[in-house]
């Protein structure tokens, strides 16, 4: 089954991007988790959205995250200064931490239990003709969501100036 | 057969690995790369659900966020830079005071 494939790089890679300690391997991991996840947006039918994933995430974002790791040159991070002070390895923390993780656990695990008894169905066979077109999404994007698209402009701008701003050297 | 609730249960994982990755790694670049992770299981979640529901405002969600991320990267990463170059470190616990 494709699924399993798909959904086994992308939660192997995603588990390898958290066990790097190099920042660039990670950075070239959670591109192949992409990778992983556009095979499953294909396979939803959305084209669209497995296409923007390659170009925008694994394509520009990642290429910015590479940029910034070997713009700073750190390949190893450096755990041992500041282990015996990190606020996790206090002993409260680590027992709330772990109680937290067990709580989350046993949520997920009776959603999926509860989810799974009552027939959920399996994904309807053939897609309603026009959700995975792209000329459907252009539409519904510049008529019903035309304005947070307008707005989504107005955030990139802002973020653009503001990063611009922030990593400017301070005039001496 | 594959079902809504495969897709769930892996963008469940995917949110997990994502969160402990946040609360578990030492470095300012990878704790942006985890929160990375989890916005694409939320992606996940409105690809699958606007699949079954038949609906196209799923995949419209997906380009906001998309945006959104692409945003975030941009801000985060200048912090990271305008951090690194006061501590020269990228160890969250090295930014522990406000002001210096």
């Amino acid at each position: 089954m494709l699924f399993y494939v798909f959904a086994a790089a992308t939660v192997g890679a995603s588990l390898l991007v958290i066990g790097q300690r190099n920042p660039v391997y990670s950075v070239m991991l959670l591109i192949a988790s992409f990778g992983g996840l556009a095979g499953l947006y294909v396979l939803l039918d959305a084209p669209f959205a497995a296409v923007t994933q390659i170009i925008i995430y694994a394509g520009a974002i990642m290429v910015l995250f590479l940029f910034v790791v070997m713009l700073l040159n750190v390949a190893k991070e450096d755990a041992e200064e500041h282990e015996r002070s990190h606020p996790l390895n206090a002993p409260g923390a680590r027992r709330l931490g772990a109680a937290l993780a067990v709580a989350f656990l046993v949520e997920m695990g009776w959603a999926v239990w509860h989810v799974s008894t009552r027939q959920s169905g399996a994904l309807s066979a053939v897609p309603a003709g026009d959700v995975s077109s792209v000329r459907q999404i252009g539409r519904v994007l510049f008529t019903d969501y035309a304005l947070p698209f307008e707005v989504t402009s107005i955030l990139i701008l802002v973020a653009l100036l503001g990063a611009i701003v922030l990593a400017r050297p301070k005039p001496r | 057969m594959i079902t809504l609730n495969h897709y769930l249960v892996l963008s469940a994982l995917l949110f997990t690995i994502g969160t402990a990755g946040v609360f578990l790694r030492r470095n300012v670049i990878t704790v942006l790369l985890s929160i990375e992770i989890m916005l694409n299981a939320v992606n996940l979640t409105f690809v699958a659900a606007g699949r079954q529901f038949a609906s196209v405002d799923g995949q419209i969600i997906v380009f906001f966020v998309m945006t959104v991320a692409a945003a975030e990267a941009a801000v985060g990463l200048a912090l990271i830079i305008a951090l690194f170059r006061h501590r020269e470190s990228l160890n969250p616990g090295a930014y522990a005071s406000l002001k210096w």
